[in-house]
């Protein structure tokens, strides 16, 4: 039963910063954040900062909130886009999001200025997880799949697990993320393609290293096929658990309308899922590459 | 205080606002409250399970999106023993949408949909994405004639047929559907769309057509909506880019009682349950005690026909 009566003036707007939350218990909200600052970092990505109201901090490292972008033109932006969370600063109440401007949506995004509103509706979607017994965790991403890497970062201090985070670009100018692993105890390694350490046989061997060393209880990747394949690959032969976050093209992001499906192998048989409800973190070994 | 309540034959729902088929699931109570509503529209369910059409199923265009889903689902079966019981937690009815290939599975899909829980069955037979050649008797009044009179001898529930704006004349077919003993007529499916890219030539989605989905569409079906309201008799719900509450009252004087909503939710996951707010304030404001009084309540009887008088009275 529900104990709202008719007399009752509820509402399911959107909720503002300061506002009571109707809904306190729920998982997920639509909420008016407030732009804090929205700053290129290098050539390529940009750092959106938003104020949240509580409720949007109960955000977990690998889920996702889902994106109301003004339009950057005439027409209209009719859908909403997913982007993962770089960053939750519980302290400050905020949210960060690391972003490379594409297509329409990001370029909407990007226009916006501090003080402006933003619509987001979050958290979404199975974040990754840790299991009690793994220490040391491997974390290898590429390109703007290690902005949704990063809040494993805190995810894996919190719980005493050492990380070794490879960190994969096409030059050291766009390596993202190495603050954040390094200033909560990682282990970095910067591979790029200017002076071919990224080249998947040099990955390899370094997974293989840390394996051997015990420093590989999971591993994590976002952003390539090519690390995927590599780590699932490794993670089969070695026996080594992994998650892996997908993207797809979202309607809903709540589950209802069946478009962001993502093939995955279950006990030798091909199945789809929805990457905005069963995902966007799944087990590696059961992840279709692209 | 104002009554929002509305009777759709011998269903009353507390309010005219349901999420149309294929847009929701109890998911969305993750961030509304599911019993604030006027009625839950299951998605569309088939006999045996479906993986539903190839990836990319969703397109943006400049007016609205494109969509093509192909009615997934793990089959009628496993509603009935898993999802029934998901809806049937909250108090408002249960609208259970379905679809099959012929008549004769419609009518027995729509039997063995005939169980507590389920309060009325709507019978998708326009889905314009499912199968290239079939399942789409909505096209023409004869095929819609058939399938409705074998689905209505199948069931003493409320049936609620989901019509076609792909049809030449959607009046013959929602005339059929009455006459064969439809209990309202939902206005109406997605219209049949394609979109090419042009940076590789290739059809945007996997399935080539879908559904397309906008507030461009709210004027062409509330057309429908008031020819159909016109002819029928039976209640008529209308589909197709309510956005705001405005919307709402814009279908019901149109002589729709009672809207579903698709795409706004997507949008706005609050949508629903915000727009049933801003209804129940705009009756208030207006004085509307009963929105049931909306109901068809265009005022078109004293239109001017004379041009020059016409003109003579300004905007």
């Amino acid at each position: 039963m529900s104990d709202l009566t008719p007399e009752d003036k509820y509402s399911a707007k959107p909720l503002r910063i300061g506002e009571e939350d109707p809904h306190p218990d729920k998982p997920t909200g639509e909420f008016i954040s407030i732009v804090v600052s929205n700053d290129y970092v290098n050539d390529e990505y940009l750092r959106m900062v938003v104020d949240v109201p509580d409720r949007a901090l109960t955000a977990q490292a690998g889920q996702f909130f889902h994106l109301l972008c003004p339009t950057p033109d005439g027409a209209e932006v009719w859908m909403r886009r997913p982007m993962s969370i770089y960053r939750i600063d519980d302290e400050n109440k905020r949210l960060e999001f690391l972003y490379k401007k594409e297509g329409r949506g990001t370029q909407g995004m990007s226009m916006l200025e501090p003080d402006e509103e933003f619509n987001i509706v979050g958290p979404l979607g199975v974040g990754f997880w840790l299991e009690e017994d793994w220490k040391n965790i491997v974390v290898l991403g590429r390109g703007v799949g290690l902005a949704t890497l990063a809040p494993l970062s805190q995810l894996a201090a919190d719980h005493n697990v050492g990380v070794t985070a490879i960190l994969s670009a096409r030059n050291p100018d766009v390596v993202m993320s190495r603050d954040l692993f390094e200033g909560l105890g990682a282990n970095v390694v910067e591979v790029v393609d200017t002076d071919g350490s990224s080249d998947v046989e040099k990955v390899e061997k370094m997974l293989e290293d840390l394996i051997a060393e015990g420093k590989a209880d999971a591993f994590f990747t976002c952003g390539s096929n090519r690390l995927l394949s590599l780590m699932k690959r490794l993670g089969k032969t070695h026996n080594v658990p992994g998650q892996v976050a997908m993207e797809q093209n979202m309607a809903c992001g709540l589950g209802a309308c069946y478009i962001c499906m993502r093939t995955f192998e279950v006990n030798g048989e091909k199945t789809l899922k929805r990457v905005c409800r069963e995902g966007p973190c799944f087990n590696m070994q059961e992840a279709v590459g692209w | 205080m104002v009554d929002l309540s509305v009777k759709i034959g011998d269903i009353t729902l507390q309010n005219p606002i349901m999420p149309a088929s294929g847009a929701f699931s109890w998911d969305y109570g993750d961030v509304i409250d599911l019993n604030r509503l006027g009625g839950l529209v299951a998605k569309t369910i088939c006999r045996e399970p479906r993986l539903g059409n190839p990836t990319p199923r969703m397109a943006e265009t400049e007016a609205g999106i494109i969509q093509s889903i192909g009615l997934p689902g793990k089959g009628i079966e496993y509603f009935l023993e898993n999802i029934v019981q998901e809806y049937t937690k909250f108090e408002p009815p249960l609208i259970v949408s379905v679809s099959a290939d012929t008549a004769e599975d419609f009518a027995s899909m729509t039997r063995d949909l005939t169980v507590d829980g389920v309060d009325v069955i709507e019978v998708n037979i326009s889905c314009p994405t499912k199968s290239p050649s079939g399942g789409n008797f909505a096209m023409q009044s004869e095929h819609t004639k058939m399938v409705m009179d074998g689905i209505r001898a199948a069931t003493h529930k409320p049936v609620w047929a989901k019509l076609s704006p792909n049809a030449g004349d959607i009046v013959s077919i929602a005339v059929a559907a009455e006459e064969a003993g439809a209990d309202a007529l939902v206005l109406c499916n997605t219209f049949l769309s394609l979109k090419i890219r042009t940076d590789n030539f290739r059809p945007a989605l996997g399935n080539k057509f879908g559904g397309l989905v906008s507030p461009a569409l709210k004027p062409i079906v509330m057309r429908m909506v008031y020819q159909v309201a016109k002819e029928c008799t039976v209640p008529v719900i209308g589909i197709g880019g309510v956005t705001k509450a405005e919307d709402v009252v814009e279908y019901m004087l149109a002589g729709a009682s009672g809207v579903g909503i698709g795409y706004a939710g997507f949008r706005n996951p609050t949508a629903l349950t915000t727009i049933i707010d801003d209804l129940e304030d705009w009756c208030e404001e207006r004085g509307v005690d009963n929105i049931s009084d909306l109901i068809g309540a265009i005022r078109d009887d004293d239109i001017e026909w004379d041009p020059l008088i016409a003109a003579s009275h300004g905007v």
